[in-house]
């Protein structure tokens, strides 16, 4: 019993010397930046933050080391907000990063006209990801509202990946069929044809990808390649609407972050440094499309010509979408006690 | 023992009564065997079935592709991390869990049931909801956000945040085990030793240590499997910061979401790996305990 005591005893000691050992961890003698970013861009930041951190050496002669953090845009904006110590944040929607203005007063009211292009060094679009031989002929966003088509979209309530699915959808009725309640309608038949709503866009994908649950999965250009390209070569081919929309994904500077840590000058040039030709052509390697129309030429085999809307002609801004079709009591509210009264 | 060896040495009648009392309280052959059949049913398919799979996952495509995933940096900043978290929270648990224990099991006082009652509430709070309170508390917007960034204090999103939710969710594992061995012990033996003249400290070593020594392992073995695989509550906190604030769980379900399945599965074989190896130095605990306590 001792011999237990004395065991128990040392197997403390050696637990507090490792407290200790890492509480007296050197800090580096390097910049740290820490980039707040959606689920997507993994593989994209990956290899741009090494390019990043090599340039900034070669000019400034400092190791810059700089951290992710990936998840839900939402969720990841929630974050920052509650004291994620971003320097930058990468989103998937302005209303996401104009969030960090709204609720914590983090960023200036100006934010998204600091760097071009609405802040978006790369754009994506909506698209339709199809089985292989596309079995049921889906062509267009027409081919959604069929009887006998299963649509995959995760839910526009929570996912920010969704909310553009949704406004892709609304903005093809809306050109084709020119009235909103034209519109309404056809979304609703979408919805109706959807038998699992995920609240994640990276949820949907699985349900559709993995446990092979419906016929046409509404999905970020950037995820289909994924998954076209890494999780089933030969499954699933992209078939890519006449009409959709421009998504967006910025970037801004968290204001209130860097300046008190010190880092505005590294954050800012991390962020102009993805409009550089080098960066842009690692936006299209990793399925966006780079906002340079010259480097977007480079990739023009990669991205078929879409006729493109955006959010602000259409939908009059993110904070007008939101509020008329997500909010509490939004037409999507009203799409879903339609679709369960009709059940 | 002794009764039943001279039983047997007596006449051919009484023998046959000793069998049929012995049948009598057993169960009949297919019950046993039934019973014995579900429960391995069950481990098959709720144990062994999901181990075998985290197993085939992760050495699917070979050892190198398993050894890869499991070194790359991340993966050992939140294997690291996990194994910090645990050598922090489970010590500071154990100080808890004896300290109440004692005080619920030797001593009477105002507002024990409470105390007991408040004990066991990390168990019936929802992990996400031991999150949202951490955010609230210490978050930028929350009640002592401006008190610590005034002063360059972080909680939430770093490490000592995650180092809160566990220790809090995994609070009452060893306090749980040891108050009912503990008030079923009594309190005689400390009274006897108190009464030779032994202090307070020596008391609590020599006499009430070793008596409580398997529910304190018991609990710590159950504090530290919980701290490894706690979930919810740090994915609320963590900020998920890779190569910083991921612990194991989170790092998996990342790779999980990046379709990286293999090293997701690797980075599981891992915690799994540390969970058997927690329940392999409890059984040679016991093995080497019985040893001892053989010869002694």
């Amino acid at each position: 019993m001792s011999t237990l005591t004395a065991r128990l005893k040392r197997i403390i000691a050696i637990g507090l010397t490792a407290v200790s050992f890492s509480a007296l961890t050197a800090q580096a003698q390097t910049v740290n930046l820490l980039n707040v970013s959606y689920d997507p861009t993994r593989e994209l930041y990956r290899e741009y933050n090494e390019w990043f951190a090599q340039q900034w050496r070669a000019k400034h002669n400092q190791t810059v080391n700089i951290r992710q953090s990936h998840g839900g845009s939402g969720s990841q904006a929630r974050s920052v907000i509650d004291g994620l110590d971003a320097d930058v944040v990468t989103l998937a929607l302005a209303y996401d990063v104009d969030a960090l203005r709204q609720r914590a007063d983090l960023i200036p009211a100006d934010w998204q006209e600091r760097l071009p292009g609405n802040s978006s060094p790369y754009t994506s679009t909506i698209v339709l990801l199809v089985r292989a031989g596309n079995p049921k002929n889906i062509q267009d966003w027409d081919d959604l509202v069929r009887d006998d088509v299963q649509v995959i979209t995760p839910n526009p309530k929570t996912s920010g990946g969704a909310r553009w699915n949704y406004l892709a959808a609304w903005g093809y009725a809306l050109k084709k069929y020119g009235s909103e309640e034209a519109a309404f309608e056809f979304v609703e038949k979408i919805f109706a044809n959807v038998p699992v709503l995920d609240p994640a866009a990276r949820g949907a994908t699985n349900t559709f990808v993995q446990r092979r649950i419906g016929d046409v999965f509404i999905s970020w250009e950037n995820e289909a390649f994924l998954a076209v390209e890494q999780l089933g070569r030969g499954q699933f081919e992209i078939v890519v609407p006449s009409v959709s929309i421009l998504a967006e994904p910025p970037v801004t500077v968290v204001d209130a972050n860097v300046d008190r840590k010190g880092t505005r000058a590294v954050a800012q040039a991390y962020l102009e440094g993805l409009y550089t030709d080098d960066a842009q052509r690692l936006a299209g390697k990793h399925f966006y499309r780079p906002s340079n129309p010259v480097i977007a030429a480079e990739f023009s085999d990669q991205f078929p010509d879409v006729n493109f809307f955006g959010i602000d002609d259409v939908f009059g801004g993110w904070d007008k979408a939101q509020n008329d079709h997500f909010n509490d009591g939004g037409h999507f509210d009203t799409i879903l006690e339609n679709i369960a009264r009709n059940r | 023992m002794t009764e039943l060896h001279t039983s047997a040495q007596a006449t051919p009648v009484q023998l046959d009564r000793a069998a049929q009392w012995q049948r009598a309280t057993e169960e009949p052959q297919w019950v046993r065997r039934t019973l014995i059949g579900i429960a391995l049913a069950f481990l098959a398919a709720f144990l062994i079935l999901p181990l075998l799979v985290v197993l085939v996952g992760a050495f699917e495509q070979g050892l190198g592709v398993w050894y890869a995933a499991v070194t790359e940096p991340d993966a050992r900043a939140a294997i690291r991390l996990t194994l910090l978290v645990v050598v922090i929270v489970v010590p500071i648990n154990v100080i808890f869990g004896v300290t109440v224990a004692w005080a619920v099991a030797k001593f009477e006082f105002r507002g024990k049931p409470l105390l007991i009652s408040l004990i066991d509430m990390p168990f019936a709070i929802s992990p996400v909801v031991v999150g949202l309170i951490f955010v609230i508390l210490f978050g930028s917007q929350g009640w002592l956000g401006n008190w610590l960034s005034a002063h360059d204090l972080r909680i939430i999103f770093a490490v000592p945040g995650i180092v809160i939710v566990i220790a809090f969710g995994t609070m009452p594992f060893i306090a749980r085990e040891l108050i009912p061995l503990m008030q079923q012990q009594g309190k005689q033996e400390e009274e006897a030793s108190l009464t030779l003249g032994a202090s307070g400290l020596k008391t609590f070593w020599y006499v009430t240590l070793p008596n409580i020594k398997w529910g304190l392992i018991y609990g710590i073995i159950l504090c530290n499997a919980r701290a490894m695989g706690e979930f919810g509550a740090v994915a609320i906190v963590s900020g998920r910061i890779r190569g910083e604030t991921n612990t194991m769980p989170l790092h998996i379900e990342v790779l999980y979401n990046e379709y990286m399945f293999t090293a997701a599965f690797a980075v599981s074989s891992i915690l799994t790996g540390l969970a058997l190896v927690t329940i392999a130095i409890k059984s040679t605990v016991e093995w080497w305990e019985q040893r001892t306590g053989a010869t002694e």
